[in-house]
C-alpha cells in the first residue's frame, strides 16, 4: 500500500508540505453515499462555556471519516458525544440533534447505543484481565454465553491481533506492548459488532510501526464498519480517510472528501491549516 | 585545626568565635544528628515494646507453653490459666462484626465513589470520617443503654422466636454477650472499610470506567465487574485492617460481651475477650503469674494485628502498583 | 427492549438503592449518636458538674471536675512525648532521612499505630508503673504520648514534604544553611498542616480509655502533681456507666456529651480549615 511510503512525513512535516493523497482514490462526494451518522446544528457546553458551535456534519456508512483541527478546536468533544460519552461528565449539555440511522440517539437507551457505537482511545486501556477476558467483555455483559470462542477468535483476526496472542489468550493484557495493546483494544471494540466504530487519536501513544499496523487495519475494517476517527496528525488522514473534517475553535470549517480537502480546500483557514501555517 | 601561638588575647577571642561559627556552619550536621535520634528513637520504642512485652510474658510462657491457647480454666487464685474462652470470644466476635460489617461498609463505598454524585459523595465522606473519630467509649456508652435493652427485650426474642433451632440462638435473652458484642464492634469498624476502600476504588484510572461504559455496560455493571474487581486486593486489605481493629477493641466490648469466660456455641451467651480480660483484671492483679499471664494475652494480640495489618499494607501496595501495567 | 436489557437496568436501579442505603445506615449512626448523648445528656450539664469533684457513693451531685483537670494533665505529659518526637522525625523523615532509614521507620511508626490501645497500656505499665511502683498521670501520659507519635510522624511528613521546593531553594540561594531553612521556611510553612495533625492526634487519645485503666487509673479527688493515679474523663465514663447507680448513669451520659463535644469540635474544626488551605494553598 503507498501507505508505507508516507512514513517519511510523519512527525516532522516541514513548513510547507501538502500531504498527498493516494494517487487513484475514488473521488467520491457525501451525495452519493448513504450516511450511518447525521449530526444538525449541534452546539455543546461545557458548564457555561461553549465548545461546539452549530456543527453539521454526515457520516457516510461504511467510510473512514476524520475529524482534524489543532488542538482545543473540539474535535474530540465532538466524536465523544457520537456515543454520549460526554454524559459520563457532569455539567455538560448539547442541544442540536444526533442521528443513528434516522434515529436521535438522545432518545434511545445509552447502553444500547453504546453497543452500536465502540470507542477506542487515545491511551491503550485494557482491563487488568487476560486477554481472551478483555475482548470477551462486552460480549459477556450483553449476555453472548454461546459460541463465545469464536467471536473472541473472529474479533481478535479483524483487528489484526489473532497471529500474535492465539497461545496465550489466558495470559494477562499488560504484557502486550502499546502498540498490541491497542489491537486488543479495538479487537475488544468489534467484538460486540458495532455498526459504528469511534477512535480518539488512537495512534498518539504509539510508535510509527503499530501505527502504520492500525492504519492499515482501519482501512480494511471499513468494509463493514462505519469509521470515525480523530487526528492531530494530517499525513495520517490523507492516508486513511475518505472524508474529513476541519475543525476550529469548535466551528466545523469545512467537510469535504479527503483528497478534495487537501488539494483544493475551499475556506482560507483550511488552507492556512494544512499548510502548516498554524498548528 | 592548628592554634596559633597564644600571645595575644584578641587572637585567642577570634578562634573561639571562630570555632563557634564552624559550630553553627557545622549545625547542619548537628541537626542531622538531632532528627535522626529522634527518628531513631521511633524504632528504639517499637523494639522496646515487643520486648518489654515478651519479656514480661516469660513466666506464663514457660509456665504453660502452648497450652496456655487450649484450656479453658481460668483462675487467678489457683494461678491456673488457660486462655481458650478469650481466643474464642474474640473471634466469634471479629467474625460477627466483619460478616454485618464487610458488605454494608463495601457497599457505601461503592455508592460513595462510583454512584453517588460528587457533592453527596463529599458531603457523606465527611460525616463518616467523623464517625471514625467517636471514641470507643462512647460506643460503649450507647450500646450499654440503648443497644443492650434493645437485644434483650426485642431482637433477641425474635430471633429465639424464629430461630431458636439453631444452636446459634440458644439460652437466655440477656441482652449481653457475643451477638450483641459483634454488632457494636461492626458499627466501630464500617467507617475504617468505607474510608480505605473508598479511596482504593477513587484510584483506579477513569479510562477503565471509560472502556467499560464505552461497550455498552451499565453504570452498576462497570462499578461491578471491571472497578471492584480491578480494587479488589485493595479492598481486601480495607477487610484486614478493620478486622485488625476489631481484634483489638477493648472498651465497648467490656461493656456489653458479659464478661464471662464461657465458651458456648449461642451467640447470645455472654462471653468474654481478650481486650477485655486485661481490662478488667490487669489493674487489680497482684500475683506476677496472673501479670505475666494477661501480658502473654497481651503479646497474642500484638501478634495477630502485626500480621494483619502487615497483610493489609501489601495488598493496598499491590492494587495501587496495578495500573503500572499499561504500556505507555 | 429485550427482557435481558431490562433486568440490566433494573439491577443497575437496584443496586444504586441498596449501595445508598448502605451509605445513609452508616452515615445515621453519627445521628443516632449525637441525639441520644443531646437527649439523654443535656439535662445534666449544670455549671456545678464541671465544678464539682465527684460525691460520695450514693450521693447526687457529683461533678467532673477532677476528670477533666486529669485529662488536662495526662494530654499535656503525652503532648510533651508526641509532639516532639512525632514533629521531629518527621523533619527527619521529610529533609534529611535517606531511603533505608526512611523506610524503617515509617514502618515502625505504622506497626505502632497498628498496636492495640491496651497493648500499648501495657506497655505504659511495664516501663513506667512498675519503675514508680504506683500508678500515675505519667504512666498514663505516657501510653497517649506513644499514641500519639506515628499519628503526628505521618501527618507532618506529608505537610512538610507538600511545602513547594521553590521555597527552600530560595531560602539555601540566600545563603541560608540546610537546618536553618527548615526552621525559619519549612516549619512555618506547613505549621497550619502541622497544628491540625497535632489537635487531631490530641482529640484522638484524648478519648482513649483502655490504656488509662492500669496506668493513670482513675482518682475519686483532685491528684496533685504528675505522680499520683489521675482521674479521666473517658475512664469515668466507663466506670459511671458500669456502676449500678442511675445518678452516675446520668452523670455518663453528660460526660459523654462533653467528650464527645470536645472531640467533634475539634474534629471539625480541623479538618475544615485543612480543607479550606488545601483549596486555597497549592
Amino acid at each position: 500500500m503507498a501507505a508505507s511510503a508516507r512514513h517519511a512525513f510523519d512527525k516532522e512535516s516541514p513548513m510547507i508540505s501538502v500531504p498527498s493523497v493516494p494517487a487513484g482514490a475514488p473521488k467520491e462526494t457525501a451525495q452519493d453515499l448513504p450516511m450511518r451518522m447525521k449530526v444538525s446544528n449541534l452546539d455543546f457546553y461545557y458548564g457555561k462555556t461553549q465548545a461546539l458551535f452549530k456543527v453539521n456534519v454526515n457520516i457516510a456508512t461504511n467510510r473512514v471519516t476524520a475529524l482534524i483541527g489543532p488542538s482545543g478546536c473540539g474535535k474530540s468533544t465532538l466524536l465523544r458525544t457520537f456515543n454520549r460519552m460526554h454524559e459520563t461528565l457532569s455539567h455538560t449539555r448539547l442541544t442540536g440533534t444526533i442521528q443513528l440511522d434516522g434515529e436521535d440517539i438522545l432518545r434511545q437507551d445509552v447502553t444500547r447505543l453504546r453497543r452500536r457505537i465502540g470507542m477506542v482511545f487515545q491511551r491503550p486501556n485494557p482491563f487488568p484481565k487476560s486477554i481472551y477476558d478483555n475482548v470477551a467483555y462486552g460480549l459477556r455483559v450483553n449476555g453472548h454465553k454461546k459460541a463465545l470462542h469464536d467471536a473472541v477468535e473472529h474479533s481478535l483476526r479483524r483487528a489484526a491481533l489473532w497471529e500474535e496472542v492465539k497461545d496465550r489468550l489466558n495470559k494477562s493484557a499488560y504484557g502486550l506492548s502499546g502498540g498490541q495493546q491497542q489491537r486488543l483494544c479495538i479487537a475488544r471494540a468489534l467484538a460486540v459488532d458495532p455498526e459504528v466504530l469511534l477512535l480518539d487519536e488512537p495512534c498518539s501513544a504509539l510508535d510509527p510501526i503499530s501505527t502504520a499496523k492500525i492504519e492499515e487495519l482501519l482501512i480494511q475494517l471499513k468494509e463493514n464498519c462505519t469509521i470515525v476517527i480523530v487526528t492531530h496528525n494530517m499525513q495520517q488522514a490523507a492516508r486513511v480517510s475518505d472524508f474529513t473534517a476541519f475543525m476550529l475553535t469548535g466551528e466545523l470549517v469545512e467537510f469535504s472528501p479527503t483528497p478534495h480537502l487537501f488539494t483544493t480546500p475551499t475556506d482560507p483557514r483550511t488552507e492556512a491549516y494544512i499548510t502548516g501555517r498554524f498548528g | 585545626m592548628a592554634t596559633l601561638s597564644t600571645t595575644a588575647g584578641p587572637v585567642r577571642q577570634i578562634s573561639r568565635s571562630r570555632a563557634l561559627l564552624n559550630l553553627l556552619r557545622d549545625g547542619d550536621e548537628l541537626a542531622h544528628a538531632v532528627t535522626l535520634t529522634f527518628g531513631a528513637s521511633i524504632l528504639v520504642i517499637t523494639f522496646l515494646l515487643i520486648y518489654e512485652l515478651w519479656i514480661h510474658s516469660t513466666l506464663s510462657r514457660q509456665k504453660f507453653g502452648f497450652s496456655f491457647f487450649f484450656t479453658s480454666t481460668w483462675d487467678p487464685n489457683f494461678g491456673q490459666f488457660g486462655s481458650w474462652p478469650f481466643i474464642y470470644g474474640t473471634l466469634v466476635t471479629t467474625a460477627i462484626s466483619l460478616i454485618i460489617a464487610v458488605p454494608l461498609g463495601i457497599g457505601a463505598a461503592i455508592f460513595l465513589s462510583e454512584l453517588a454524585p460528587p457533592k453527596l459523595s463529599r458531603g457523606l465522606s465527611f460525616v463518616i470520617d467523623l464517625l471514625a473519630a467517636v471514641p470507643s467509649v462512647i460506643y460503649g456508652l450507647l450500646a450499654v443503654f440503648t443497644l443492650v435493652p434493645l437485644m434483650r427485650h426485642t431482637i433477641e426474642p425474635f430471633l429465639k422466636r424464629n430461630l431458636g433451632f439453631l444452636p446459634l440462638f440458644k439460652g437466655p435473652a440477656y441482652g449481653v454477650g457475643f451477638l450483641t458484642a459483634g454488632i457494636v464492634l461492626a458499627v466501630m469498624i464500617v467507617p475504617y472499610i468505607i474510608s480505605v476502600s473508598r479511596e482504593v476504588l477513587l484510584a483506579v484510572p477513569q479510562d477503565q470506567r471509560e472502556a467499560s461504559l464505552g461497550l455498552g455496560a451499565t453504570r452498576w455493571e462497570t462499578t461491578w465487574k471491571v472497578v471492584v474487581s480491578y480494587a479488589g486486593a485493595g479492598i481486601m486489605g480495607s477487610v484486614f485492617l478493620s478486622m485488625a481493629r476489631a481484634l483489638g477493641e477493648t472498651m465497648a466490648v467490656t461493656m456489653v460481651i458479659g464478661n464471662q469466660p464461657k465458651v458456648a456455641a449461642s451467640l447470645l451467651s455472654p462471653g468474654y475477650s481478650i481486650a477485655s480480660v486485661i481490662a478488667n483484671e490487669f489493674a487489680e492483679a497482684t500475683a506476677d503469674l496472673h501479670l505475666s499471664a494477661l501480658t502473654e494475652l497481651g503479646l497474642v494480640l500484638l501478634a495477630l494485628t502485626l500480621v494483619l495489618n502487615g497483610m493489609a499494607r501489601v495488598l493496598i501496595i499491590m492494587t495501587a502498583r496495578k495500573g503500572s501495567g499499561v504500556a505507555q | 427492549m429485550t427482557a435481558r436489557t431490562i433486568w440490566r437496568k433494573s439491577l443497575n436501579a437496584l443496586m444504586l438503592s441498596i449501595t445508598g442505603i448502605c451509605a445513609l445506615v452508616t452515615v445515621s449512626t453519627l445521628f443516632l449518636i449525637l441525639g441520644f448523648l443531646v437527649w439523654n445528656g443535656a439535662r445534666s450539664l449544670h455549671w456545678t458538674f464541671f465544678t464539682n469533684l465527684p460525691a460520695p457513693t450514693g450521693e447526687i451531685g457529683g461533678g467532673i471536675a477532677n476528670a477533666i483537670l486529669g485529662s488536662a494533665k495526662l494530654l499535656l505529659v503525652a503532648a510533651s512525648i508526641g509532639i516532639p518526637i512525632g514533629l521531629i522525625g518527621a523533619i527527619y523523615l521529610a529533609e534529611y532521612a535517606g531511603a533505608k532509614w526512611a523506610f524503617f521507620i515509617r514502618y515502625a511508626a505504622d506497626l505502632m499505630n497498628g498496636v492495640p490501645s491496651i497493648v500499648i497500656g501495657i506497655f505504659a505499665y511495664t516501663i513506667v508503673v512498675v519503675s514508680m511502683h504506683h500508678f500515675s498521670a505519667l504512666a498514663g501520659g505516657f501510653a497517649l504520648g506513644i499514641m500519639m507519635i506515628p499519628v503526628i510522624l505521618r501527618s507532618c511528613e506529608e505537610f512538610l514534604k507538600a511545602v513547594p521546593r521553590s521555597l527552600r531553594e530560595g531560602a539555601m540561594a540566600l545563603g541560608a544553611s540546610k537546618w536553618r531553612t527548615i526552621l525559619t521556611v519549612v516549619v512555618p510553612a506547613a505549621s497550619g498542616g502541622i497544628i491540625t495533625a497535632i489537635l487531631l492526634a490530641l482529640a484522638r487519645v484524648a478519648g482513649e480509655t483502655a490504656p488509662l485503666l492500669f496506668t493513670a487509673f482513675g482518682n475519686q479527688f483532685w491528684s496533685s502533681g504528675f505522680n499520683q493515679p489521675t482521674a479521666a474523663l473517658p475512664v469515668v465514663i466507663y466506670n459511671y456507666a458500669m456502676s449500678s447507680y442511675e445518678d452516675l448513669h446520668q452523670q455518663a451520659w453528660a460526660a459523654g456529651l462533653v467528650l464527645l463535644g470536645l472531640v467533634l469540635v475539634t474534629n471539625l474544626l480541623t479538618r475544615m480549615v485543612l480543607g479550606r488551605q488545601t483549596a486555597q494553598g497549592r
